[in-house]
């Protein structure tokens, strides 16, 4: 290549003048990014101040229900302007939104994050404690489960939108098919696996390939409490006893090649719940209306029942779901969080939110005998409500995420991803995820251990 | 030889291979016998580009269900093309067709832009001998080598700094550069452009500007449509960056909404749109595949001037 | 404006001293808006970056200065040196392959010997007008081992024969849509270069009685050189910035496709997943490096067997 030659050089040293300067402002814009003084003037009165004086925000969301929503919300509301903007689904979302925070512009005023991801943003300071708006009084509207996943100590991140209990789908169709009795324990479920591969080798219990999600949930069922985080202090153990029960179990289906290699949401996954070749899924009570508008083949022949259990005691863990918050970058934090609390709390909001399929998060909505009521034909008229509540019921507490949970969860394909590829023990997988974590928490000025 | 004169002489082989009147006269080749394995062969290839597109084209006539229940290479019980066609341009609002917009004006002052700005600086790289030319040779061949997806995150932080982000300019500054249009326009310019023509038209007392715009554009117009060609496949096809930059759907090209969509299968409120995704791919290609056919044809007569059609 | 035949008398080779260093500058005039948005575009982010790599940002304790830190740390880990060795073997596999297939075509064209020219030319370069994202989209279909292509190809033959998202053919598989999108494009090229080869050449080899393979091997190939060598340095150039494909696959492979999987994916998950953008920064630089080095050689190369 050229060598530089003189006016070369000085070109380039100009340049890299230039641009240090460029990144001088950057660091001096990302030191002074998170400002915005969302303490003044916060109170429950500003709220309604806020929305008689009216204005405009900004509010990313991916769930079917939110354009409903921000229509009947400037129906009530008609000074205020909801721009809904659809920013992707999950990680992508989250990717914009951390990406808007790092640059100190172009985050919205509202978003939506689920419960996982909720404590990346409130622990890195970017969201509004909503406590002053007196938003802790609205602690007892809604489950324990999700209300935690919000909160920190005292303040309040957000407000929960849906919640997710664990709870075991299966397909009634096939179990009658092969005579397969539905499992209330993992050993049965384990079994059932086997008979049901057996008598066609083309069907499987369930399809897992490694899902971040899905697995902290196991753990979290199985009593196991991997994560705990103090300011920036991060205990990570992913071999505590709860990990290792769920490992251990659910190694025997990994490790038999009893789970279908279908990656999940793709479209031949979606094909599988519709033709009976993928029989149970064990996943959060949102999944009835991804049924029901993604599967129409399948009507009728899924149910619902109760997680399995390790040994009989009835324990479940949620799994997705997630609510709203409010960003620091805001410019109109009071009519944010005016928005987010009609959005989660106004009957109006939660009702147009339930017809789209949601599972709510709020313990008048599940415990009302409507919604018990509720028997919806894909389900052959089962009950569906009574046992997903019950379900909600028996989620243990003292479940916590990382500081940084979306990048752990971005390496679960590369650590205990390798397990099931290899078809090997879950453990180390564990293991790896659990080294790996923690050299990034250290890197990132966390003290980990 | 040195770097610059190697480098130069491909180019010129490139510019040669897309559009410059070959020296030779090629007179009709002696006439061969026409093979039947070699075409036997040949469709071999042919099966193997064109089987993806005739399955994007067949499963564009299947709605979700039918996309799930029937076989992939053949068509489904229904055929639902227009309810899909018709479904991909309402969804959202309509979403998609805005999209379309976007992408048009991306590809038009993107491309556009970038074919003026390669021209005009391929032909003062060949028409002008001035002072710190082998260094613009030198930066822009350098440039070129860093992974172009690699910059992705420092442009994105140098336009969040400006304020850019999330606005069409995000999209449409990068593209405008084009170093293979420089080179290929340089290369041909030097021997399309003939010197004698622009001495004489300055003994006129025309201005360089005025001299391009009238002799050399149009000398250079193959040249100038094979840079075009390319610069409008590369910008419709824009995907990387933009994905980056816009964190909005409003401004998104085609390319970035499809990957939207299809990545909706997913998760909590998870709404496939499968087949929305398949008919948008479709829709998506057809207007490039329409424009590259028609302007293919007008190279093809700049590349077979002076020999003959096949 | 004037035509050829009265400008041509009144050309006069020597232009006064004067004229010729005005002109020296004028050629900035045209030049300048190209390389004002290629410095802003192109060199200000190379840069920029440049001066990343230099700091460390945390998520907990702001930035600081690291000097050659980053750099250091790169040599050490082991996720980058994997996707660099997987992505020359993907460039030392697929770009041959590719380029063959892609002359094989363009000779077959240009040989006359076939029916219905044109529209082999136009069907062949199709898949180049294809986006990415929709040809991962197609191909991602395609490879599923339920329903695609693959899955009934399987069917017919009884046997798991195709397994394109196995770890031993993830990688071919990706290869493959590569050169699927690819194919055309270069067989245009040699395709092209072909064209332009004086026929008196054909003629003599006739009159010596050279088969159809020897003028290949004797006149063509060597005759398209220049072509050859561009071709395989832009391929070069792609393979090592290997990204949209498996990128866009990756959710069909999850474990197979990791997010390291090659140096452009690392960068991008390092940044986006991970927030740590110096050190992205610090792979990008590193990559550019070894690409352009390795394009420089082959280049060398090349352009030392032409001048033989």
């Amino acid at each position: 290549m050229k060598t530089l030659t003189g006016k070369n050089r000085l070109r380039t040293v100009a340049l890299a003048t230039a641009s240090t300067f460029a990144l001088g402002l950057v660091l001096a814009g990302c030191a002074s990014g998170s400002g915005g003084d969302a303490a003044a003037g916060a109170s429950p009165e500003a709220l309604e101040a806020a929305l008689e004086a009216g204005g405009e925000i900004t509010y990313w969301s991916w769930t079917p229900s939110a354009e409903a929503q921000v229509a009947a919300f400037e129906k009530a509301y008609p000074k205020v302007d909801v721009k809904l903007v659809n920013a992707g689904t999950n990680t992508d979302e989250y990717t914009k939104l951390q990406n808007a925070i790092t640059a100190g512009s172009g985050a919205p005023d509202v978003a939506q994050v689920e419960y996982y991801a909720i404590p990346q943003f409130s622990l890195s300071d970017s969201l509004v404690d909503l406590a002053p708006y007196g938003f802790g009084d609205l602690a007892d509207q809604y489950t324990p489960g999700p209300w935690g996943a919000v909160t920190v100590g005292d303040a309040v991140y957000g407000l929960p939108q849906d919640s997710g209990p664990m709870a075991m789908f299966y397909n009634k169709t096939v179990f009658d098919t092969y005579g397969i009795e539905v499992p209330t324990t993992y050993d049965e479920y384990v079994a059932a696996a086997e008979k049901l591969h057996a008598a066609d080798p083309n069907a499987y219990i369930t399809s897992d390939t490694g899902d971040a999600g899905f697995a902290t949930s196991m753990i979290w069922q199985a009593g196991g409490r991997p994560f705990s985080a103090e300011g920036t202090d991060v205990t990570i153990d992913l071999q505590d006893e709860g990990s290792q029960k769920w490992a251990d179990s659910w190694n025997r289906l990994v490790e038999g090649g009893l789970l279908s290699s279908t990656p999940g949401w793709s479209d031949e996954w979606f094909r599988g719940l519709g033709d009976g070749t993928i029989a149970t899924l064990l996943t959060g009570a949102w999944m009835p209306g991804v049924l029901e508008s993604s599967v129409p083949d399948a009507s009728g022949d899924w149910r619902v029942a109760p997680m399995p259990t390790y040994d009989g005691t009835p324990a479940n863990a949620e799994n997705g779901g997630g609510g709203q918050v409010v960003l620091k970058q805001s410019k109109n934090p009071a009519l944010a969080a005016a928005f987010l609390k009609w959005l989660n709390s106004d009957p109006a909001s939660i009702e147009v939110f339930l017809a789209s399929g949601g599972f709510p998060a709020t313990t008048a909505d599940l415990e009302s005998a409507d919604f018990l009521a509720k028997a919806p034909e894909y389900f052959g008229g089962q009950k569906i409500n009574e046992v997903l509540v019950e379900g909600a019921g028996n989620v243990s507490s003292g479940w916590q995420y990382l500081p940084y949970q979306v990048y752990a969860n971005s390496i679960f394909g590369d650590t205990v991803g390798q397990s099931y590829k290899n078809a090997s023990d879950l453990n180390e997988g564990l293991q790896t995820w659990q080294d790996q974590l923690v050299e990034y928490g250290n890197q990132q000025g966390f003290t980990v251990k | 030889m040195t770097v610059e004169t190697q480098i130069a002489a491909e180019a010129r082989t490139v510019a040669r291979a897309f559009g410059r009147r070959p020296n030779y006269v090629r007179r009709t080749p002696p006439r061969q016998r026409k093979s039947i394995v070699l075409t036997i062969v040949m469709t071999i290839f042919i099966i193997y580009s064109i089987v993806p597109l005739a399955w994007l084209v067949i499963n564009a006539t299947k709605d979700q269900a039918d996309l799930f229940s029937s076989f992939g290479l053949w068509f489904g019980s229904d055929f639902n093309l227009w309810q899909n066609i018709v479904d991909t341009l309402t969804y959202r609002n309509g979403i998609f067709v805005q999209w379309f917009g976007n992408t048009l004006m991306y590809v038009v002052v993107g491309a556009g832009g970038a074919t003026l700005l390669a021209t005009v600086a391929g032909y003062g790289m060949a028409k002008y001998n001035f002072p710190g030319r082998r260094a613009v040779f030198a930066v822009v061949l350098g440039a070129i080598a860093i992974p172009g997806t690699a910059l992705a995150v420092p442009t994105f932080l140098m336009f969040s700094q400006l304020g850019l982000t999330n606005t069409p300019w995000a999209v449409i500054l990068p593209s405008l550069i084009s170093p293979f249009g420089m080179y290929l326009i340089w290369t041909y310019a030097v021997d399309a452009v003939p010197t004698e023509l622009l001495e004489a038209a300055r003994m006129d007392g025309s201005g360089e500007f005025r001299t391009f715009f009238t002799i050399s554009l149009r000398l250079l117009a193959p040249g100038i449509v094979t840079v075009l060609l390319f610069a409008v496949v590369a910008t419709w096809n824009n995907y990387f960056l933009p994905l980056i930059m816009l964190s909005e759907p409003t401004w998104y090209p085609l390319t970035v909404g499809l990957s939207q969509w299809s990545a909706q299968a997913v998760g909590v409120g998870a709404q496939p749109i499968y087949n929305l995704v398949i008919t948008g791919s479709l829709l998506t290609i057809i207007p490039i595949v329409i424009a590259f056919l028609f302007l293919q044809r007008f190279w093809q007569s700049g590349l077979s001037a002076g020999s003959v059609k096949q | 404006m004037t035509t050829a035949s009265t400008l041509a008398p009144a050309a006069s080779r020597v232009p006064p001293q004067k004229r010729r260093t005005r002109r020296d500058w004028r050629g900035w005039a045209f030049v300048g808006p190209f390389m004002i948005v290629f410095l802003a575009v192109l060199v200000a982010p190379v840069i920029y970056a440049l001066v990343l790599t230099l700091f460390r940002q945390q998520l907990v304790g702001g930035t600081g200065f690291v000097g050659l830190g980053n750099y250091i740390t790169l040599l050490q880990d082991e996720k980058f040196w994997e996707a660099l060795f997987r992505v020359t073997l993907f460039l030392v596999v697929q770009v041959p392959i590719m380029l063959a297939l892609s002359l094989c075509a363009a000779l077959a064209i240009d040989s006359a010997r076939l029916h219905g020219t044109g529209f082999f030319r136009i069907a062949i370069f199709l898949p180049y007008a294809v986006p990415g994202v929709v040809a991962a989209l197609i191909w991602g279909f395609m490879y599923g081992n339920q329903f695609g292509l693959t899955g009934s190809i399987n069917d017919l033959l009884g046997a798991q024969i195709l397994q394109p998202f196995s770890s031993q053919w993830v990688l071919a598989s990706i290869g493959n849509i590569v050169t699927w999108e690819f194919l055309g494009y270069n067989m245009l090229i040699f395709y092209a270069a072909l064209k332009v080869i004086p026929t008196e050449l054909y003629e003599a080899a006739e009159i010596d009685g050279a088969g159809q393979f020897r003028i290949i091997s004797g006149i063509k190939i060597p005759a398209i050189r220049g072509a050859l060598v561009i071709a395989t340095i832009f391929s070069i150039i792609g393979s090592f910035q290997l990204f949209n494909e498996p990128n866009l696959l990756k959710a069909l492979a999850p474990n197979v496709i990791s997010s390291y999987f090659t140096p452009n994916m690392y960068a991008y998950n390092l940044s986006f997943a991970g927030q740590q953008f110096n050190y992205s920064a610090t792979v990008a630089i590193v990559m550019g490096v070894i690409t352009a080095a390795i394009a420089y050689i082959v280049q060398l190369r090349g352009s030392r067997q032409e001048g033989r």
